[in-house]
């Protein structure tokens, strides 16, 4: 199985360099986006759709990922290398992340719900708070380090083309992505996985069969708040600027029904959702200015459409879209 | 009268019930026995529209039930007291009893509350305590006193003896023959105690695996050793 | 002393405003055990219904009766067309779906309201009253506040108390299959049950919103309070949601006044954390211990 995940991550990193490499520096950075909604939404795939645990704080976690990555960016001297620097804003929302899990995993459904809900509304408050430090309403502006010239180089040697900042940024974030979903497809196949499950579908029999509950919950949210850590440390360089406007409940909600909308517990489908989330924009505000709807109006059609989505979804394919989509082809067949 | 006729219901290829008739007679007590998972509750749920009947009909004094919601049962005189007794805890004793008359779709007079306090005395005590607060004896007496609230003609009871003190289903079980002999009430009473239920009733039917294995009068199917050793566990 | 006096003043104008949104949360967790998150912009949509109507020249109090009547439709509508659908299936799916909503709801608002930011008038004066020379915080509009809130507190209690509308949706609430026995239309209670808890949740959203600002998140803050407050109460009890409101304002009006307000959200989740964690069932939990 772990052979199999490394081959497909291998075809993935094939399809990543051709299609980087021959699409615009518009959509690489698009691309470079979406793979940092990939990474959160990944994460919140396995914490919901594999353990059951529902966070609306994953937006503060990207957010502690992103203040981490930029504090760790402002010096004008020399500062680590990037990977490093990524590492460590992961590492660092860990940390939080095993703090909210250890009193995540006493709470369930609404009361865990609205938990993760408070900590959404709170978290922009901190920034604003200690706005010496962490740049207020204003946030911090990212200086995005140099291409090391080595790579620059080698990639020019390879592709024939200047490796842009942009360009650089979508490989690194892809790089993420792949790093990150065999990761957890791997973790979800292995024994941890399928005691994280067991808990999501049984707590008495889990816990009859020897599993702690509590540490396969936190073990889960700590997994799951490092890939939003990751995620909004790639924000930060993607938008050059970790500002509390950035990390609004709305994040959080749409995070939710990204994963939702590619149904739950599907790492494909978390995917699709970071996809949609986007891609989608751009093609319905489109739509929606030709319809005559102004700019602002028009960039709500967007969430509208993923919240219609996500309550069509709940209340008509429980699994998602692709467990919709999967439920009707049986249907079809078998009738 | 009650009257159902070749009724199932349940999920599944195994029927919860499977073709059972029954008529309880005006003034009667008809109760229905059988081990545990027989389909006795069941059958009760689907009288009362909580489980959808596969086939079958049930008739109340020779109108059709069919097609008729559960909540319009109290005003056509049908009260179903469930199985662990339905107890609203967290509302005073007299206000369980107020829900009664209104399913009924009437107001609570000072003269139904009453009659009940006269047929329960103790209930009477604690009328505007919380019904939380009330043992199990007292508890069947609020739901059995709630049902009548709604002026039933054909009351169901599920289960009334479970769990009680063996002095306190002798009372209840003699306050419902009377009901029976003076009001005219008609009663199904599903019971996993099967010798005190047969003491009161006039017919039986036992249910084995949701189908009647037989039908017959209650002084009979006491006396009748195989039957009850198979079935009635006595 | 001085600033003491404004502090507390002001966290109970805020408490009762929080108490009944707070209420307004309990009211359906009780009917459905649902926690209706979009309680917040279900408010916000009513609020931007009377401001509309405000500012097409129409009076503040005109604006007022929409916004409580638009409430109470918003609510009956939900439940009716949209919750009914998951209720008794699984609570993650019920939240997810509460969570839909909000986000449809904000979006919506931002697309027929606008997102900027709009001032909403105040009825009665925003100053603090004068004594001697002093002003206290207490002002107009924060004595309209608690009696407003007031109001629709004695008029719920009379309501559920006093008639028999109100034992059948109190006995809908606490068992629905006996309730039905009984011949409750428990649908309709339940619809009914959100219509009120709508209304007094727009109420809450008209007084956040008075000589204040409003925009499509406006009520994202309050929902978080009026689940901590509600939480603080046990999530069961009316009464313990009106306590948890208070007390809520008060220390959050506390934490405004003496370290910051940027970080009066962060001391909802501490309280909101501290209270789950010691005291699952609430304040006032009687012996009954509760799964959170």
């Amino acid at each position: 199985m772990v052979r199999r995940h490394l081959l497909l991550a291998l075809g993935a990193l094939v399809v990543v360099v051709l299609v980087l490499e021959t699409t615009s520096q518009f959509r690489n950075a698009q691309f470079a986006a979406m793979a940092y909604y990939a990474i959160a939404a990944a994460g919140l795939t396995i914490l919901t759709g594999l353990n059951g645990q529902l966070s609306l704080g994953h937006g503060a976690l990207m957010a502690v990922g992103a203040y981490s990555t930029a504090l760790m960016l402002q010096s004008r001297e020399g500062t680590l290398p990037l990977l490093v620097i990524l590492a460590l804003a992961t590492v660092i929302t860990v940390v939080v992340g095993a703090l909210v899990g250890v009193a995540a995993a006493r709470l369930h459904g609404p009361y865990l719900a609205g938990a993760t809900l408070a900590l959404a509304v709170a978290i922009p408050g901190i920034p604003l708070y200690f706005s010496e430090w962490l740049g207020g309403e204003q946030g911090l502006n990212v200086r995005m380090p140099e291409i090391p010239v080595w790579l620059a180089d080698a990639a020019y040697f390879v592709t024939g083309q200047e490796l842009t900042q942009i360009r650089y940024l979508a490989y690194l974030g892809w790089l993420g992505v792949i790093v990150v979903f065999v990761l957890l497809a791997n973790l979800s196949r292995s024994r941890v996985g399928r005691n994280w499950q067991a808990v999501r579908d049984d707590e008495v029999a889990a816990e009859l069969a020897g599993i702690n509950l509590g540490r396969a919950r936190v073990q889960a949210f700590v997994v799951s708040a490092g890939c939003a850590g990751l995620a909004g440390g790639l924000l930060a360089l993607s938008a050059r600027l970790a500002a509390p406007s950035g990390f609004t409940l709305t994040l959080s909600l749409l995070l939710l029904s990204a994963v939702v909308l590619g149904g739950l517990g599907s790492l494909v489908g978390a995917l699709v959702g970071a996809a949609l989330l986007t891609f989608l924009p751009q093609v319905v505000t489109g739509a929606g200015t030709d319809l005559g709807l102004t700019d602002v109006q028009a960039a709500q059609l967007a969430p509208l459409i993923y919240g219609l989505v996500t309550v069509l979804v709940v209340l008509l394919a429980p699994a998602g879209l692709a467990g919709g989509l999967r439920k009707l082809i049986h249907w079809r067949r078998s009738s | 009268m009650l009257t159902v006729d070749n009724l199932s219901a349940g999920y599944g290829p195994v029927p919860a019930l499977d073709d059972v008739s029954l008529t309880a007679g005006h003034g009667e007590i008809t109760a229905v026995l059988g081990a545990n998972g027989a389909g006795k509750t069941t059958l009760l749920r689907t009288i009362s529209g909580l489980v959808r009947a596969r086939s079958g009909t049930v008739s109340l004094d020779g109108r059709p039930l069919t097609g008729v919601s559960t909540e319009d049962l109290p005003a056509l005189g049908l009260a179903h007291v469930p199985e662990g007794r339905g107890v609203l805890a967290e509302l005073t004793v007299e206000e369980n009893l107020r829900l009664g008359a209104l399913g009924s779709r009437r107001k609570t007079t000072a003269a139904d509350l009453r009659r009940i306090y006269d047929l329960f005395p103790v209930l009477a005590e604690r009328g505007t305590g919380l019904a939380h607060v009330l043992s199990g004896g007292e508890r069947q007496m609020l739901v059995i006193g709630r049902a009548l609230l709604s002026r039933p003609k054909v009351l169901l009871l599920d289960e009334p003896s479970l769990g009680l003190a063996p002095k306190v289903v002798v009372q209840i079980f003699e306050l419902l023959r009377g009901l029976v002999r003076d009001d005219g009430l008609t009663v199904v009473l599903v019971e996993q105690n099967a010798r005190s239920a047969l003491s009161i009733a006039d017919h039986g039917v036992v249910l084995n695996l949701g189908k009647v294995v037989v039908r017959d009068d209650a002084a009979t199917l006491a006396a009748d050793d195989g039957l009850r050793h198979a079935y009635l566990g006595f | 002393m001085q600033q003491l006096l404004t502090t507390v003043l002001t966290g109970v104008t805020l408490g009762v405003v929080y108490a009944a949104f707070a209420l307004a949360l309990v009211l359906i967790w009780r009917a459905t055990r649902i926690v209706n998150f979009a309680q917040a912009p279900m408010a916000m949509i009513t609020t931007y219904i009377a401001l509309v109507l405000i500012d097409a020249g129409y009076s503040y109090w005109l604006g007022f009766a929409a916004a409580l009547l638009s409430g109470l439709v918003l609510g009956a509508v939900v439940e009716r067309f949209v919750v009914r659908f998951v209720s008794g299936k699984s609570e993650i799916n019920a939240v997810i779906l509460t969570l839909g909503l909000f986000i449809v709801l904000h979006a919506l608002a931002a697309i027929v309201f606008g997102s900027r930011y709009r001032s909403f008038p105040a009825p009665f004066g925003l100053r603090g009253f004068q004594i001697g020379d002093t002003t206290i915080a207490l002002t107009g509009f924060g004595v309209f506040t608690v009696v407003a809130v007031a109001v629709v507190m004695v008029g719920l209690v009379l309501l559920f108390r006093g008639t028999d509308l109100g034992l059948r949706m109190r006995a809908s609430a606490f068992n629905q299959e006996v309730s039905r026995l009984l011949g409750v239309k428990v649908g309709r209670m339940l619809t009914l049950g959100w219509a009120l808890a709508a209304l007094v949740g727009s109420l809450s959203g008209l007084l956040i919103a008075g000589g204040g600002l409003v925009h499509p998140s406006y009520m994202d803050g309050v929902v978080v309070y009026g689940f901590v407050a509600a939480v603080l109460g046990g999530l069961d009890s009316p009464v313990g949601a009106v306590v948890g409101g208070l007390l809520l304002g008060l220390s959050l009006s506390l934490v405004s006044g003496y370290v910051g307000s940027e970080l009066v959200p962060l001391a909802a989740l501490v309280i909101l954390m501290a209270v789950l964690l010691l005291k699952p069932g609430g304040l006032f939990a009687s012996v009954r211990e509760r799964r959170v």
